[in-house]
């Protein structure tokens, strides 16, 4: 099966990157953008029979590398 | 006395730290690979500076579940003094030794310069040797120093004096202008509630022979081998 998981800043963090993208959104005279946020989009191809025991799985995949969750939120979809 | 200076693929300031310990102050000094499973016979594990894992995914993040990870996971658990510098702090954070995580600089710029640091605790095992508030010269040389934790986090480090080092004026004072990534506070270096693991963005071992401009860092050095004495 295929996962992809998201990995997105929380709410509130600082996203110097996005801020930096807005700036030259705007200066293209894309003056509608009101605000940017970078993150992370990961493809996993998993050898495994049950979407529910992956799903676990995965979760613990995020909480214990793919994502920081002192600053990052993520987001997990099976195919 | 012997201090083991953990070599992940992409540090680059193992050999700073080996010259420091071992050609400045003397003392012995080994590599440990970071794929090694033992840490007997060292007294202080360092984690150096660099890009461990070219910093993919995040900083410190691949490095910090290395083999040997668990085994500076234990050595600390068990009161070892363990030291993080720069990439060694983001490795810490990464690991869950130390609360928080180094983000990206304010600015977006790798910043390579010498700045202020005011010692904020001098009664770690890392810090004896200064002066309370003492206002030293140590260089900083990272991307992602930002250092960012949620508040009640902070208000934790603050209450139990955590915050061994702070970004400062020369003459003390913890101001914006002198906060050379937009570090929370001004933070540049904390410790564990235990106090026997530190990490720090600014590079003590670049500060430790007038040679290299500036001798801010010898503290830190002279303090662990005297807490180890």
């Amino acid at each position: 099966m295929k996962a992809k998981v998201y990995v997105t800043l929380k709410k509130g963090v600082l996203d110097p990157q996005g801020k930096a993208v807005m700036g030259a959104l705007k200066t293209m005279s894309f003056d509608e953008v009101r605000d940017v946020r970078i993150g992370k989009f990961m493809e996993l191809e998993i050898d495994g029979a049950s979407i529910e025991k992956e799903e676990a799985r995965i979760r613990e995949m995020c909480e214990r590398l793919l994502a920081n969750t002192v600053i990052e939120n993520y987001r997990i979809e099976i195919e | 006395m012997k201090f083991g200076i953990v070599v992940f693929p992409g540090s680059n300031c193992d050999h700073d730290c080996y010259h420091a310990i071992k050609h400045v102050f003397k003392k012995d000094a080994g590599y440990i690979w970071h794929k090694d499973t033992s840490l007997k016979g060292y007294d202080c594990v360092i984690l150096p500076g660099g890009f461990s894992y070219g910093d993919y995914l995040r900083t410190g993040a691949i490095a910090s579940a290395s083999p040997v990870m668990n085994e500076v996971v234990g050595f600390a658990k068990k009161g070892g003094l363990v030291l993080g510098i720069c990439n060694g702090f983001q490795i810490l954070t990464e690991a869950g030794l130390l609360p928080g995580a180094l983000m990206r600089n304010r600015g977006l710029k790798f910043i390579c310069k010498h700045v202020p640091v005011r010692v904020d605790n001098n009664s770690t095992p890392f810090t004896v040797k200064y002066g309370k508030n003492e206002v030293v010269d140590i260089p900083i040389a990272h991307a992602d120093g930002n250092y960012f934790a949620d508040a009640e986090t902070i208000k934790r480090l603050e209450d139990s004096e955590r915050v061994a080092f702070r970004y400062s004026t020369p003459e003390g004072e913890a101001t914006d202008d002198y906060n050379p990534n937009g570090a929370l506070l001004n933070i540049a270096g904390i410790t564990n509630e235990k106090g026997n693991v530190l990490g720090m963005m600014p590079h003590p071992e670049r500060a430790s022979e007038p040679e290299l401009g500036s001798i801010g860092g010898r503290g830190v050095f002279e303090s662990i081998i005297s807490a180890l004495s």
